[in-house]
């Protein structure tokens, strides 16, 4: 019998969901190995029969963390995909502001009817076997890990930094153009895809196991860029980590 | 008379979580009610205190579906707040990419989201084997769609090199030449496409509404531009709150709007009956061939004017690619221009119109933000739909009364996760 999989979207923008979706052809062959039972997003048949499920979005409220419970109980394996799921992504840039204010900013006098709870990764209520974050999920990375999984193998995940994969790519320096990088602490995997742009990176693949935080020290002090700089750059991302301390 | 009693908890195929609920006795409407219940995100307030780039940068996070909209008019809002006058060049490659995402949008929710229902299937996976001629060819239209959007963005869902004042990395000519032969040589799915639609039946409901969209003088609008409605006429984007209004319902986590009705819809075919006039040749053809004719109060043939602008997206991006392979790419460095202010930008999100209103401090920290969301705008219309659809299948069969409620909600293409002032509902 084929392996059935779930997906479940929680507070986020569906943006990993579309990017399994946009799997174009490779979509079709996944469907040869396994059953998909759960896919809001692109099917209207739902089950409560699955064996691993794919998880997106944050938890922001009572009513996640309910419902994230339900689905660790039913779920062999659970997986989060994407910075949000992972990390807390960038919901938790609201946990730097009273809950009743940001409320009040989006709601005015209507705040009071309402509710919400700060913002937090799936890994801060249940327990999690396998994390993929990036924002959006990084689709090569998910297939590489679906199929590990169904062979019964421990997915491996790069614990080197972005600026490897960006030197690998040739991509001249953020910090000698003047910009700030996330680069030198975030785990590798994505092909610095953002520094290949024209960009820097921002962290959404979270923290290498034991980051050269002294290293990157000195990069900011070179640069004439403070840790606030850094920190200030790392709430887009992994506020949780901070907030959360 | 049989009694109904629908209760459908987060319809499936749309974007973001939503609810239908619906109760008659004896032949009499009790309850009719579409819910929001999409968990809150709160960007107007946790955008706050970040760097504008930050800002354009966290901004398409809202929604996975339309990033680019939200990017689009998330730089416009700050182009307009810094006096940024964005050049030419620029301009060309935004609107490509705006209707790559267009293209992309449309293609999946016709085919994967709406089609099934009229195919009477639960979902696109089923016509993998059925319809595979119709699956393979809206996998490559989408394929096409990411391709150029990724050629031009860096990347399609949460693009990199779209910032205020110009891109960070361009195309070659002979990339975007590349991919104009992979557009031409897409004209034939888009007739098939059409072929597809026009055998289809939509469901025959008729509701007279106000529509509102973004207008241009000279061209069929997706970004800026003034804001007209069908009731009304035009009136600048800075009036953009007068259209709006939104307000609080309890049932809902996201705000409703209304402006000269209790309702009015946006989205494609809220474009097409302003707009229809400015469609390129092509796409007014095959809207005279799938029947559509504006005014059209029928919300079903939104998917239809999903199809008609999906070919005029096409077919100039086709044209724009002729003028930029024509002038050159020449790696601009983006215009940096910081002051004190306030910009909005409005684009039609491939679901109709959106606004980001920012206001910045002389650093350019984001001091307040508003955002006013397509699919918001749309609440109450469907809900006024939902009401004139009950009372007119009152005597129909529950199941069928559900589907097309639900068909309804698809029609409207909503992207609920995009619906950014959303709140938890506590019933009482």
């Amino acid at each position: 019998m084929k392996p059935k999989i779930a997906f479940f979207d929680f507070t986020g923008c569906e943006g990993c969901q579309l990017e399994v979706i946009n799997f174009e052809t490779e979509i079709v062959d996944l469907l040869n190995l396994v059953d998909i039972v759960n896919f809001r997003e692109a099917m209207t048949e739902r089950s409560d029969d699955y064996d691993i499920a794919f998880i997106d979005g944050c938890i922001s409220t009572e009513s996640d963390i309910t419902r994230i419970k339900a689905i660790r109980d039913q779920a062999k394996i659970l997986v989060t995909i994407g910075s949000c799921s992972s990390l807390g992504g960038v919901n938790c840039l609201k946990n730097f502001y009273p809950m009743e204010e940001v409320l009040k900013v989006v709601y005015g006098k209507d705040a009071k009817y309402y509710n919400t709870i700060p913002a937090r990764p799936v890994s801060a209520v249940v327990p999690v076997d396998y994390s993929l974050p990036q924002c959006p999920v990084n689709r090569f990375e998910f297939i590489d890990l679906t199929k590990a999984v169904l062979l019964g193998k421990k997915p491996e995940r790069p614990n080197y930094p972005v600026c490897v994969e960006c030197k690998l790519a040739e991509n001249g320096c953020v910090f000698d153009k003047g910009g700030t990088c996330l680069g030198p602490v975030t785990r590798a995997g994505c092909g610095a895809i953002c520094i290949t742009n024209g960009r820097h990176c921002w962290g959404c693949r979270g923290l290498v196991d034991e980051p050269n935080i002294n290293s990157e020290k000195e990069i900011l002090k070179e640069h004439g860029l403070t840790v606030e700089d850094m920190l200030k750059k790392f709430r887009i991302y992994d506020g949780w980590l901070e907030v959360s301390k | 008379m049989t009694n109904m009693n629908i209760k459908v908890h987060h319809v499936t195929r749309v974007e973001g979580h939503g609810n239908i609920t619906v109760n008659t006795k004896d032949g009499k409407v009790e309850e009719v009610k579409w819910e929001i219940p999409e968990s809150p995100r709160f960007f107007e307030a946790m955008m706050r205190g970040l760097h504008y780039h930050d800002v354009n940068h966290v901004s398409p996070r809202i929604c996975g579906i339309c990033s680019l909209a939200h990017s689009t008019a998330s730089i416009e809002a700050t182009e307009a707040a810094f006096g940024i006058q964005p050049s030419e060049q620029t301009i060309l490659l935004r609107k490509l990419l705006f209707h790559a995402e267009t293209l992309q949008s449309h293609v999946l929710h016709c085919y994967f989201l709406a089609a099934p229902d009229l195919l009477n299937v639960g979902s696109v996976f089923p016509l993998v084997e059925t319809h595979t001629d119709v699956v393979l060819r809206a996998l490559r239209l989408k394929k096409l769609a990411n391709d150029l959007a990724d050629l031009i963005a860096g990347r399609k869902t949460h693009p990199l090199t779209p910032v205020a004042g110009g891109f960070t990395k361009f195309p070659e000519v002979s990339q975007l030449k590349a991919m104009k032969q992979r557009l031409v040589e897409a004209l034939p799915d888009l007739d098939e496409t059409v072929k597809l639609f026009k055998a289809l039946k939509m469901p025959d409901f008729v509701r007279e509404t106000e529509y509102i969209a973004l207008k241009k003088p000279d061209e069929y609008a997706f970004i800026g531009g003034d804001i007209a409605s069908t009731d009304t006429g035009t009136t600048p984007v800075t009036n953009y709150l007068e259209m709006t209004n939104e307000f609080c319902v309890p049932q809902s986590t996201a705000k409703f709007s209304k402006h000269n009705r209790n309702s009015y819809m946006v989205g494609a075919l809220a474009r097409f009956n302003n707009n229809y006039s400015q469609l390129l040749p092509k796409a007014a053809k095959v809207a005279e061939e799938l029947g559509l004719k504006a005014p059209c109060y029928n919300p079903f043939m939104n998917n239809i004017a999903q199809v008609v602008e999906s070919v005029h997206a096409v077919e100039d991006a086709l044209a724009i690619i002729d003028k930029l392979a024509a002038r050159g790419i020449k790696p601009e460095k983006p215009i940096e221009k910081v002051k004190a202010g306030r910009g909005i930008g409005a684009v039609e999100a491939p679901r109709g119109i959106l606004f980001h209103d920012y206001t910045f401090d002389e650093k350019g920290i984001l001091v307040k933000a508003n955002l006013i969301i397509p699919t918001n705008q749309n609440h109450n219309s469907i809900q006024e739909d939902f009401e004139a659809i009950v009372s007119q299948m009152i005597d129909r069969p529950q199941e069928e009364v559900r589907q097309t409620l639900e068909m309804l909600v698809r029609a409207y293409d909503p992207c609920i996760s995009c619906s950014t002032h959303l709140l938890e509902v506590k019933f009482t």
